[in-house]
């Protein structure tokens, strides 16, 4: 680990081919930044992707990653994190790929505690398939396949978390650089599974979760003194559907990672040149 | 004297039938002997026929035949479904107090045993069994004492009273039928000074892992491939792994991925419906090149088929499965030690070529126990390859020109480098996208062009480089030729001693790439391939290879080839008419 990485040095060369103005962008340079801001870089970053606009950020950023199948994003990240618990791992997903088709692994990646950064590019809406309801569309919301909304009420993803068990809850704003790129940082040093549900608007199907409609919405729970350590108080902020929040809402200050619980502690692409040494023994158990 | 003896105990499920057969099967392999076993179960926990069965000579035993000689009945039922198998020679223990009167064949010997009631005097009726047992040591002339040592292995761990009291149950059994009956069967088990191993082909796989450096094993459980799961937990964090059991399949195959990708060698197994979920990611694995051991226990199918019963029906799938086309391998074990050096061997294949392999095996080979010297297991010839991994020396020499790293290079072998995170200079993305050389999304002709053929262009490699090779049993210059792929081989071995033909055998452990076989198969007057399907799949790939027509012998009722049952149907078939 060198100290003097940039984030410019976990940007790649390709351009990306996000819409002008797409949530994106910035949801991107925050985790680039907040990579940088503690102590990464590229060679020892391990970046998973999903499938979906939020998928591409792997092509963009430059580190080692994965671009995989569509919400199988964090149980690669749990892996590369098993193998390998001397390397950054963030997985990057949208709300579809996360609380959709993704939803179980989701919840079981919260519950096991992976020591991995998870965060979310929610826009509401399914984007790269040209605008349809997504799991956290708004139950009046109109699109190609709900021409009347889905008339179903939207994945809470936060309290999807922390009925899982999450021992780091957080949500951030795309717009609000600095604060997201915090919000990122906590999630990467939080010693377990850091989750960031970031709004990250989509300016080209989604005309109601718009950029002004977060502004005007926002709030902001560090100014509003909201303790995360607090449980009770987190779990009343994560409910409270009829306001926007961004900030960390909850995190267990105790949290032991899976990988610590488990005694997982070396780098496993160590192997022997041949059989282990004592291997015969395992064959002598068989007499 | 019989050269070997069939034994086998029957019940309901949740009886203790099968520790109690384990613990018979190690006191046989303890006394030099032999052993091969077969289970018939039914889905479901408790209640239903199960059966523990053991074949056991001096000499290698490799397959079941329709002879049962000793059966430990504990229900009626175990009596009726085996009474085909049951001779004027057979003798059925019993326990008459229990609320069934027996009904034994006139020409089988019936053998009452008061189980319940003498298992009660030695401390618990809960040791029946061990009472059974030692009955059966006194009717086959086998020293009692070599079931001390499985039972202390067995009941070990809860106690030496315990331990002592099932050795006390099992000679209370014994003395009981030396008081009261005066059998003589003509059984007399020998024993060697041989020293035997006792495994199955799920454990013989997961030994292979762990000889074979994999470091993470991630599953969801499923018949029959839990056991190579529950084999690995316990035993690989010795080795600094970790078994995660997932939440689901499709899970279980993203976990090896991305600890493959970490550098790990890295596995997961499955069977049947498992199978099609990981489907999804297996084109991913190819598409990323990543080294990954698939391993596919199969079982009856379609959708969840006959879960407890063999058949081997996946083929296809292995082959086929998952859209778009896929480079990848296939390798079927054809015995148990097969399981292990076919699983060391996949992890070597997957790193060289950089590719998914499917390890192949089925639910007869997974249940089944069978001795081996241990030397059949040799760790000292376990040799590991882990293919064109570069350290950060060898990382420059696959630049480009802007000094990023060249993940998917075009070779001449197509094989390119590997870097791990952590290696500098290393970081890159790989994508299920088609992708250039640095593996960024592409959809340039040329350069999808160039990539396809480069991930074909290593099964041809490996198709040069490797020994693809098989095995062959019988008289290789005989007119009739006898095709088989994975378990079937033990039944075929033997099923040799019953033909009158002669035959020659060629058992292939190789699906893709496999041994070109055409030369063999034009040579032969009559070919026949043997597998568990209904519509041979294996047969029809035989057929494509060499230009002509195979006889089949398909077996799909869910239990496994006999050896004599074979020998029958290769007969009938060497005589009938080859197919239009």
């Amino acid at each position: 680990m060198s100290s003097d990485v940039r984030f410019t040095d976990f940007k790649s060369d390709k351009q990306p081919t996000w819409c002008p103005g797409c949530g994106d962008f910035g949801t991107m340079n925050g985790m680039m930044k907040a990579l940088a801001e503690t102590g990464n870089d590229p060679d020892n970053t391990f970046v998973v992707a999903g499938i979906g606009c939020s998928g591409k950020i792997g092509t963009y950023m430059h580190s080692y990653a994965l671009h995989g199948v569509h919400g199988r994003a964090l149980p690669v990240g749990t892996g590369v994190k098993m193998a390998r618990p001397d390397i950054e791992v963030m997985v990057a997903g949208g709300d579809g790929d996360g609380y959709s088709i993704g939803a179980g692994h989701f919840v079981h990646a919260v519950r096991r505690n992976v020591d991995m950064s998870y965060v979310v590019m929610d826009n509401r809406i399914y984007g790269l398939t040209k605008g349809q309801a997504s799991p956290t569309s708004r139950s009046d919301f109109e699109t190609s396949t709900t021409p009347e909304g889905p008339k179903q009420p939207p994945v809470n993803p936060l309290a999807l978390a922390l009925a899982s068990g999450a021992s780091f809850i957080a949500q951030s704003f795309a717009s609000d650089a600095l604060r997201h790129q915090e919000i990122v940082q906590e999630a990467i040093e939080h010693d377990g599974f850091g989750f960031v549900n970031v709004f990250s608007p989509c300016v080209t199907f989604n005309d109601v979760d718009t950029y002004d409609y977060f502004r005007d919405n926002l709030v902001d729970l560090e100014e509003e003194g909201h303790d995360p350590t607090d449980y009770e108080a987190a779990k009343e902020v994560i409910l409270d559907s009829d306001k926007e929040y961004q900030g960390v809402m909850y995190q267990d200050e105790n949290s032991v990672p899976y990988h610590e619980k488990h005694g997982v502690t070396e780098d496993m692409s160590e192997i022997p040149d041949g059989a282990p040494e004592d291997a015969m023994d395992l064959v002598r158990e068989f007499y | 004297m019989v050269e070997d003896l069939n034994w086998a105990i029957g019940g309901e499920a949740g009886d203790g039938i099968d520790s109690t057969g384990k613990i018979f099967a190690q006191a046989l392999s303890r006394a030099g002997r032999h052993v091969f076993t077969s289970k018939d179960f039914a889905s479901r926990i408790r209640g239903g026929y199960t059966a523990y069965k053991i074949r056991t000579s001096v000499d290698q035993v490799q397959s079941v035949v329709d002879r049962l000689d000793i059966l430990v009945a504990l229900t009626q039922r175990t009596i009726d479904e085996n009474v085909d198998e049951l001779h004027e020679g057979s003798a059925v223990i019993y326990d008459g107090e229990r609320s069934w009167e027996a009904e034994i064949p006139d020409e089988v010997t019936g053998v009452d045993v008061p189980l319940k009631s003498i298992a009660e005097e030695a401390g618990g009726a809960i040791m029946r069994n061990t009472v059974a047992l030692g009955a059966a040591c006194e009717i086959t002339g086998f020293d009692v004492e070599y079931l001390d040592e499985a039972l202390e292995k067995r009941f070990g761990g809860k106690g030496s009273k315990i331990v002592e009291n099932n050795k006390e149950a099992a000679r209370k059994g014994q003395e009981y039928v030396r008081e009261n009956y005066d059998v003589d069967l003509g059984y007399d088990l020998e024993t060697t000074d041989n020293d035997y191993v006792l495994l199955n082909g799920n454990e013989a796989i997961g030994m292979g892992a762990l000889a074979a450096g994999c470091r993470f094993y991630a599953g969801y459980p499923i018949t029959p491939a839990t056991s190579i799961m529950e084999y690995l937990t316990g035993r690989i964090e010795d080795y600094g792994g970790h078994v995660v059991q997932a939440e689901d399949e499709l899970s279980a195959i993203n976990m090896a991925l991305g600890a493959a990708r970490g550098g790990a060698r890295s596995m997961t197994a499955t069977s049947g419906a498992g199978i099609d979920l990981m489907t999804e990611t297996f084109g991913l694995v190819a598409q990323s090149e990543t080294p990954l051991v698939i391993a596919d226990v199969q079982r009856s199918g379609p959708s969840t088929g006959m879960p407890t019963k063999q058949e081997q029906g996946d083929l296809n799938m292995a082959l086929y499965g998952g859209h778009g086309e896929i480079p990848r391998f296939v390798v079927a074990p054809t015995s148990i030690t097969e399981c292990f050096w076919k699983t060391v061997e996949a992890f070597n294949l997957a790193e060289k070529y950089q590719t998914p392999v499917f390890l192949v095996s089925d639910l007869a080979m997974s249940v089944t126990e069978q001795t081996f010297p241990p030397e059949a297991f040799d760790m000292d010839e376990v040799e590991i390859d882990r293919g064109k991994l570069v350290d950060d020396d060898e990382v420059d020499e696959w630049l480009d020109a802007q000094g990023r790293f060249r993940a998917h290079a075009v070779t001449e072998d197509g094989i390119s480098p590997r870097a791990i995170p952590g290696t500098e200079e290393g970081a890159h993305m790989s994508t299920g996208l088609e992708h250039d050389e640095l593996g960024r999304r592409t959809e340039d002709q040329d350069e999808r062009v160039q990539q396809v053929d480069k991930r074909y262009r290593k099964v041809e490699t490996a198709q040069e480089r490797e020994d693809w090779d098989y095995r062959e049993f019988g008289d290789e210059d005989a007119d009739n030729l006898v095709i088989s792929w994975g378990s079937n081989e033990g039944a075929l071995a033997e099923a040799l001693d019953y033909l009158e033909e002669d035959v020659h055998v060629i058992s292939v452990p190789y699906i893709f790439p496999r041994p070109d076989l055409t030369e063999e198969i034009e040579a032969a007057d009559e070919v026949i391939v043997v597998e568990a399907n209904a519509t041979g799949q294996f047969a029809d790939l035989l057929e494509h290879d060499a230009l002509t027509r195979v006889k089949r012998i398909n077996k799909y009722t869910g239990v496994r080839f006999k050896a004599d049952e074979l020998a029958e149907e290769i007969s009938e078939q060497l005589s009938a008419e080859v197919p239009a």
